[in-house]
């Protein structure tokens, strides 16, 4: 026993009493249940394993400190209606919230604040970490830490980019169908069914093979293969908005179609679609990743996280984690969107669940 | 009956359409080639004779409508024509693989399926509580990690670090099962974790959906104990929302399957496809994009026969 372990037992008991006297049950429930636990795993795997369990904690706690900073400062720099609705937010979202801005800030000042380009050459292959090469060097020698801030503004931009286009398709069709009805509805229904029924992924891969691997082609592959989702929710939602009195009224009064989209329908279902526009985004960033992990998204010397997991990744069989950091960036956003699109989801979907 | 059987066949029906459809895409994106088929494989340099006589050798000088009835007659009877690259046999090329894949799919499917319903169940009944909180946050993290993270993780962890499994998944005739599942243990957990997550994000959805329906309120008002509540009142009719979900994320297994195949260097179809796109093996990219769409739609279909079948509402009719 060292006194790392005795602490770390000490640590959790103590906390689950304190928790017992002042009758914080969930609390309560989580120390405990992480002390049994932690003393099977210290059984099976030894300090070892404890020590993982405890930085994963720390590191939690510290997601959560920057989680519940981030929201009271989002309370009192924001205008008093916006405040109100951040004040509701649950920590996972707001920490969601920063994530995606530091995202931003990053891909958006990339040049200013990577130390070098994307596609210099500034050491040795493979080089460890060190002052200048604060996360080591690629497979040619490049800056990892640059072409990962770098890779910020390309992966991310492109899967923007993608994600916009398929949302302006799906949404316009959409809501067309549902103000119009009839021939073109049943037209872009069966459409959308049959695009759905090719799996993304296997269907990206078929056009691609065709057209080759450019950045227009990605583009609109994505934004074909993901507006029939957007097709279906618009058209879902414009449906339900489409039948009330009001838009009867408009008509009644002689508004056109685009009147009635653009005033009556439109701001009568924003919350669903932003929310969609949310989930769509981490469905078209994985698909965009995947493809570049396979070698077909975007082509070298651009940074690009997919493409920068596979160029490094038999770096992985020498127990090296630089392969590991442009694949857990990925995985961090998309994390971070479906935290955000969770709590807008919970939100306007009533608060059914809490009953 | 009359009714149920008739749904049924009218799905069937549907499925069969879409699968023709998605058939006739997959041949003539082929056809819409700057040029055509013989250019593309031969490339700037041929000269005139060197493509009019690939023209031939491919049968491109008949109407495409023709090719496709051909092509369409010879998938269904397991002939998809030759490599362009290697000249081998489609079929023979993609049949062991194909074994591979699906023995991968089943592998992480037999897992999966009881882990993930067991566990959204189980969530749902202690909905708003810490665990499910903690559930929520872990299955979101799950989800959103691209398949070759998760897969990485693994291989730097249990393969190099620990020592536990082999990273490479190379397969080599004679094995045994039990070999077999070991060799296979990693990308399978890799699909586990993903499908597992998303299978219990549904079934729970799907279960507080049910729970907040009034009868079940009234079973509670008359004092049934919550198990007999969970097993006669809510199972019946979660059945369906439950085989959806299953279905549904077998059918997300197949595109999962790609990339965990490329990361663990597994043989199966997957692999084959991706570097056929590389190398623009047009005749191995259409029979691989065929295969999985129609393992997709096969099992969208079982999806909805499945929750037609198991409808309380539909099979006992006013």
């Amino acid at each position: 026993m060292s006194y790392f372990v005795i602490g770390y037992f000490a640590l959790l008991i103590g906390g689950a009493c304190v928790a017992a006297y002042y009758k914080q049950q969930s609390a309560l429930i989580v120390l405990f249940a992480l002390t049994l636990v932690s003393f099977l795993l210290g059984i099976i795997g030894g300090a070892v394993v404890l020590w993982g369990i405890a930085v994963a904690a720390g590191a939690l706690a510290f997601c959560a400190m920057t989680a519940y900073s981030f929201r009271e400062f989002l309370i009192l720099l924001l205008p008093k209606r916006l405040a109100k609705q951040v004040a509701t937010a649950p920590l996972t979202a707001s920490f969601g919230m920063f994530v995606i801005l530091i995202y931003m800030i990053a891909g958006i000042f990339a040049p200013w604040i990577a130390p070098f380009g994307e596609a210099e050459v500034v050491g040795s292959a493979f080089a460890p970490p060190d002052d200048t090469l604060l996360l080591g060097g690629d497979q040619l020698g490049r800056d990892m830490f640059s072409r990962l801030i770098f890779g910020a503004r390309n992966t991310v931009g492109l899967a923007l980019l993608a994600t916009t286009l398929a949302f302006i398709a799906g949404a316009a069709t959409g809501l067309l169908a549902a103000t119009k009805g009839g021939i073109f509805d049943q037209l872009m229904g069966r459409f959308a069914d049959i695009i759905m029924s090719i799996p993304a992924l296997i269907f990206a891969l078929l056009i691609l093979s065709i057209f080759g691997t450019n950045l227009t082609v990605i583009v609109i592959v994505v934004a074909v293969i993901y507006s029939p989702r957007v097709f279906r929710l618009t058209r879902a939602v414009a449906g339900n908005v489409v039948v009330m009195d009001y838009i009867e009224a408009a008509k009644l009064r002689g508004e056109g179609d685009w009147y009635l989209i653009r005033r009556e329908i439109l701001p009568n279902s924003t919350a669903p679609l932003v929310a969609e526009f949310g989930l769509e985004f981490c469905f078209v960033f994985l698909l965009i990743a995947g493809l570049s992990f396979l070698g077909l998204g975007i082509q070298p010397p651009t940074a690009d996280w997919g493409s920068m997991v596979r160029e490094n990744a038999t770096l992985i069989s020498f127990g090296v984690i630089t392969p590991l950091i442009p694949a857990a960036a990925i995985a961090l956003l998309t994390v971070a969107v479906n935290f955000v699109v969770d709590w807008m989801l919970f939100r306007s979907s009533g608060l059914k669940e809490k009953l | 009956m009359g009714t149920l059987l008739r749904l049924i066949a009218m799905r069937l029906g549907l499925g069969l359409i879409t699968l023709l459809i998605v058939s006739i895409l997959i041949f003539f994106a082929v056809e819409l080639l700057p040029g055509d088929l013989a250019e593309a494989v031969l490339g700037q340099g041929a000269t005139d004779e060197t493509v009019a006589a690939m023209r031939e050798q491919l049968g491109l000088d008949r109407p495409a409508p023709i090719r496709y009835f051909e092509w369409l007659g010879g998938a269904v009877t397991g002939d998809f024509g030759q490599s362009l690259v290697t000249g081998e046999r489609v079929s023979s090329a993609i049949s062991q693989r194909f074994a591979n894949t699906l023995f991968l799919a089943s592998y992480a499917a037999i897992i999966a399926v009881p882990l993930a319903i067991v566990l959204g169940v189980i969530v749902a009944l202690l909905r708003n509580t810490v665990f499910d909180r903690v559930a929520n946050v872990l299955t979101l993290t799950s989800i959103s990690s691209p398949e070759f993270f998760l897969g990485y993780i693994l291989i730097l962890f249990l393969s190099v670090r620990w020592q536990v499994f082999p990273s490479n998944a190379s397969l080599s005739g004679g094995m045994n099962l039990d070999d077999l599942l070991y060799r296979t243990f990693l990308p399978a957990l890799t699909l586990v974790l993903v499908v597992t997550a998303h299978m219990m994000r549904m079934t729970r959805a799907a279960i507080i959906n049910l729970l907040a329906s009034p009868y079940i309120e009234m079973a509670r008002l008359k004092g049934v104990p919550p198990w007999k509540r969970i097993v006669h009142h809510a199972l019946p009719n979660a059945w369906a929302p439950i085989i959806n979900v299953v279905a549904l994320n077998l059918a997300y297994l197949v595109t999962g399957v790609v990339l965990v195949e490329v990361v663990f260097v597994y043989p199966g179809i997957g692999q084959l496809l991706v570097d056929a796109v590389a190398k623009r093996d047009f005749p191995i990219v259409q029979a691989c994009c065929l295969i999985f769409a129609a393992t997709f739609i096969l099992l969208n279909l079982a999806a909805d026969v499945g929750s037609i079948l198991t409808n309380p509402r539909l099979r006992h009719p006013k």
